[in-house]
Formats: C-alpha cells, structure tokens, sequence
C-alpha cells in the first residue's frame, strides 16, 4: 500500500486529495504509475490526460517519470508548480 | 573555520514583516556587507482579481525550499539566508513571499536571491489559484515556459 497525495488541479478532478493505493507489481516507475492512475475512473482520466504535464514526487522528492517508484510510501501526483 | 549559517525556511499561512526578518539577519554581525529583499507580491491584473489562494504541498514544501537555500547559501557562499511563503487565500496588494540573502558583497546577495526566487517558482511545490473580482472562482495559474528558462540559466553557467 502506498499513501498517493494529490494537489492543485490534479486534486480537484481526482475529487480527493489523497488515498491509500495497493499499486500492481507491474506499475514500476512514475510514468507506469501516471498511466495507471487514469485507468481508475473518469476523473483520473481527466487529471491524467495530459501526462507529460503531471509531476510526481516520491516521499516528498522530485523524480522523473522513467525513475523507479519502488519503496515510495508517499508520491504526490501534481500540475508544475506556480508559487513564488 | 565556522560552520555555514543554517537558512531560515518558513511556509505558513500568516503575513510577514520584511524589515523585523532583514534585522534578524543582520544584528549583531559586522561582515554583512549587502542584504538583497525580494518581497512577491499578489497583483491585481488590472482589476480583475481578488485574491489568490496559494495551495502547498505541506511536509515536502518546506524540504524543498531548504534543499534550495542550502544550495544557494553554498553556492554564493552567503553569510545569511531567509525564506518565507504563504499559503492560503491571499488578497490582491499583499505579501506572497520573502527572500532575503546576505553576503559580504552585493553580487552574491543578488545572485542568491534571484536563484533562490528562480528555484522557488519552478520546483518548489505550490499552485496559485486566481479569485476574479466577480466572486467567480477562476483558474489555477498556468506555468510559464519563461520561468523555466530562468532557472536553467543557473543550470549551464
């Protein structure tokens, strides 16, 4: 099981922000995750539509989507960033 | 040799009073030759909007800005290093977020503070919202390609 946190728009058309997963074996790095993701429903396919557009953070760090999720205990699925 | 000053990170929902943190950084040392301010401000695009409402990854926030500060600090070798952003519902005309980067001299305060503003903006993990002036609830702010650039100037340098 992991914890998947999501945020901003991502968030919004999840309609959650965040849940407990058991993610498939087969689902190896963020962008198998990502992809995965939108396969659970309409709002995920909506978030998701757009991969190339989604950040994935594994326990609070920025990783790639061609890295490795493995150990992840949290991964925060978002939009880029607009602070500052 | 002493060991490099810690930065100062904060993330909270709370206004902050830029002279009491630049005083902060200041007091009491005589090698602080230049003290940068960057204060970002809610603007009002003309009218249009009310406010914005800063949403924050919490926990992962605060790291991210401390991993950039850190390398700020290392890289321009600052002698201080003051980071502060809020979250929550901001109204147009106020206080987003502060940098503040001192050095024995002016280059490196203003090169520390502009990398940490560049870093900030681009990795660090909060999403803008704009609240339109109608009382409609608008879009979230779009990333800009611009501010990519800006950073990754700092990347080939």
């Amino acid at each position: 099981m992991a914890k998947i946190v999501y945020f901003a728009w991502v968030r919004e058309r999840v309609g959650k922000g965040e849940e407990e997963l058991d993610i498939p074996v087969e689902v190896k790095t963020a962008g198998d995750l990502v992809a995965w993701l939108a396969t659970l429903g309409e709002g995920y396919e909506e978030a998701l539509r757009f991969p190339k557009a989604i950040r994935v953070a594994v326990n609070q760090e920025h990783i790639e989507h061609h890295e490795s999720i493995a150990g992840a205990r949290e991964i925060g699925i978002f939009p880029p960033m607009t602070g500052g | 040799m002493t060991a490099r000053p810690i930065p100062t990170i904060s993330v909270q929902p709370d206004d902050f009073d830029a002279a009491a943190e630049s005083r902060k950084l200041t007091n009491g040392r005589k090698d602080v030759g230049a003290l940068v301010s960057f204060v970002g401000l809610c603007r009002d695009e003309a009218g249009a909007l009310a406010a914005l409402e800063l949403e924050h990854y919490p926990g992962m926030a605060e790291a991210e800005m401390q991993r950039i500060a850190e390398i700020a600090m290392d890289r321009f070798s600052l002698l201080g290093l003051t980071a502060i952003h809020r979250f929550g519902r901001i109204e147009a005309g106020a206080q987003i977020v502060l940098v503040l980067a001192a050095a024995p001299h002016r280059q490196a305060a203003f090169d520390g503070a502009n990398f940490v503003m560049d870093f900030l903006k681009t990795s660090a993990p909060f999403w803008k919202k704009a609240h339109g002036k109608d009382g409609h609830s608008g879009a979230w702010v779009e990333a800009k390609d611009a501010d990519d650039s800006a950073r990754d100037r700092w990347l080939t340098e």
